[in-house]
């Protein structure tokens, strides 16, 4: 339960899994926010507007998926770092994840880093394929890794500079 | 040595900071003090991005945040007069008070002053708190953020507040080994994003549970927790041992309200505000005419509603000096409904009921 030991429950986290016909679509944001706080900076960030909120301030963003094309501007965007933007159309076998990274030291694109899911726990190892940087973002990076498939609902997190062991 | 201002201000924060430059803009003199080396507050060690709305300041970091403020003071030429390394000493008859500059002690006659003396970090009791090692949450930040000092190399945290999860995510960030937070209560305090980002990062969070005692001769060598029931009590024969050289206290703050109290401000007890606080009429005056109060002072909250209550009570104090203006009139405006969709939602409950009861006990007295 999220709000007893912090990580998102799956039957918390189902209503926020993009439809399977979405996801074979291509990338797609998932705004890991479930609770009525006063936050809004998703809402401007995104150039298509598909992140609403209805009741003003304090509601929780709805993401609409059909508007989504996962650019990945809402990433960096959003304060409580719980947006990512997942691609299960990336490869046969590899889905990419893109999350907000505000953590040294900073990887490199091409380097190996492990990959963490909620929990803190290390799951697999990730590829780096792109690291952003940029003024707007007020030095948060938005890094896109790579991993297995069946792991992109799970992987949220990266810790570079360590010694990933193979699996 | 007298100074002689028309709206004086107590705190260099975002609401003392705020209050002033609304004040010196509608054309009030104002002198502010603070008893810090520089402008901004607690906001000086608040690195991380801010919620809130787009419109103020949301997305940007706490530190930024407090350089807009003091740029924005500075482009003020005449009218703003900052005096810093000064503390506000007491309030004496009507419309004086005491400061302490570096240099001496002085008088200060004013006709309006806006009290935003922040809050006081609260402590615990638990066997060895005294060990060398046991740090307030608002010091480790001041350690790590703004002198670039690491407290210790392994930290338990105690409090699961946004205070507690923010400050073990920065000190992530520094390096620092976070071994845990520590939460009594059954469910997680603050916002559960915060708590999140630094779960998926591997710091436990242990709620139901409380510090026993810091363990330790000359330091902090340990802490021993145990769970606690859902009547707070400790549940036998669960204590274990983490090994940590440091203990982080974030267990709340407490409105700093002593010159209300010199002040004969009527006060109330407000627990959903951090304890006691000022009664005021909902544009931040207190029962005492010539006292207004904002920012934490008035109730814990955070940065973003601080700056709007301090923003009512320039314009307020202004007003009640030079009379009605509407360009006063629409600061408070503006301010009074950003800081109500602030605190909407079930997120913002507490918060309103106090708010309401400060508000409302006033016009009874």
């Amino acid at each position: 339960m999220l709000n007893k030991d912090g990580i998102i429950s799956l039957a918390e986290l189902a209503p926020l899994i993009p439809s399977e016909s979405r996801l074979k679509k291509g990338p797609v944001a998932m705004a890991e926010c479930i609770q009525d706080i006063p936050c809004d900076p998703c809402v401007l960030a995104c150039p298509r507007h598909a992140i609403t909120m209805k009741a003003g301030i304090t509601d929780q963003p709805h993401l609409d998926q059909a508007v989504c094309n996962g650019c990945t501007l809402c990433v960096a965007s959003c304060p409580g770092l719980a947006i990512f933007v997942v691609n299960m159309a990336h490869a046969p076998r590899s889905a990419t994840v893109t999350l907000p990274y505000e953590m040294l030291p900073v990887p490199k694109e091409g380097e190996v880093v492990a990959a963490l899911d909620r929990s803190g726990k290390t799951v697999c190892e990730a590829k780096v394929l792109k690291v952003m940087k940029s003024k707007v973002y007020d030095r948060t990076l938005t890094i896109t890794i790579e991993i297995p498939k069946d792991l992109a609902m799970s992987v949220r997190a990266i810790r570079a500079g360590v010694k990933v062991g193979r699996k | 040595m007298s100074r002689k201002s028309e709206v004086f201000v107590v705190g260099g924060g975002p609401a003392g900071l705020s209050a002033a430059i609304v004040a010196a803009k509608l054309g009030a003199r104002v002198l502010l003090v603070d008893d810090n080396p520089m402008l901004g507050g607690q906001l000086v060690k608040q690195t991380h991005r801010f919620f809130g709305s787009s419109a103020r300041d949301a997305g940007i970091r706490g530190i930024s945040i407090a350089e807009k403020l003091r740029m924005e003071a500075q482009a003020i030429k005449k009218n703003l007069v900052v005096q810093l390394n000064t503390s506000a000493v007491g309030f004496y008859g009507e419309g004086e008070a005491g400061i302490l500059t570096p240099e001496r002690y002085e008088k200060v006659t004013y006709e309006r002053v806006i009290v935003g003396t922040g809050a006081v970090e609260n402590s615990l009791n638990f066997e060895n708190n005294d060990l060398p090692g046991i740090y307030g949450a608002g010091a480790v930040q001041t350690l790590m953020n703004v002198h670039g000092i690491r407290p210790g190399k392994r930290i338990l945290m105690v409090g699961s507040g946004n205070i507690g999860l923010i400050v073990s995510y920065q000190l992530l960030q520094a390096g620092v080994e976070v071994v845990g937070v520590v939460e009594a209560m059954p469910t997680i305090g603050g916002y559960l994003v915060h708590a999140s980002k630094i779960r998926r990062l591997g710091i436990p969070i242990m709620t139901g549970h409380t510090i026993v005692s810091a363990n330790g001769d000359l330091g902090v060598t340990g802490a021993t927790l145990c769970q606690l029931d859902e009547k707070y009590q400790r549940v036998p024969n669960t204590e274990f041992e983490i090994i940590c050289d440091c203990i982080c206290l974030a267990v709340g703050l407490s409105p700093l309200i002593e010159l209300f109290q010199q002040a004969s401000c009527k006060m109330v007890f407000v627990p959903e505000l951090g304890g006691l606080v000022p009664l005021q009429d909902g544009n931040m005056r207190t029962s005492n005419p010539r006292v207004y109060v904002a920012g934490d002072a008035s109730g814990i909250e955070e940065a973003t509603t601080a700056i709007l209550g301090g923003r009512i009570a320039g314009a307020r104090a202004f007003e009640s000096l030079h009379g009605p203006s509407s360009d006063a009139q629409k600061i408070v405006d503006d301010a009074a409904g950003e800081l109500k969709s602030l605190r909407s939602g079930s997120t913002g409950n507490r918060i309103r009921w106090g708010r309401e009861r400060v508000t409302q006990e006033i016009a009874s007295c």
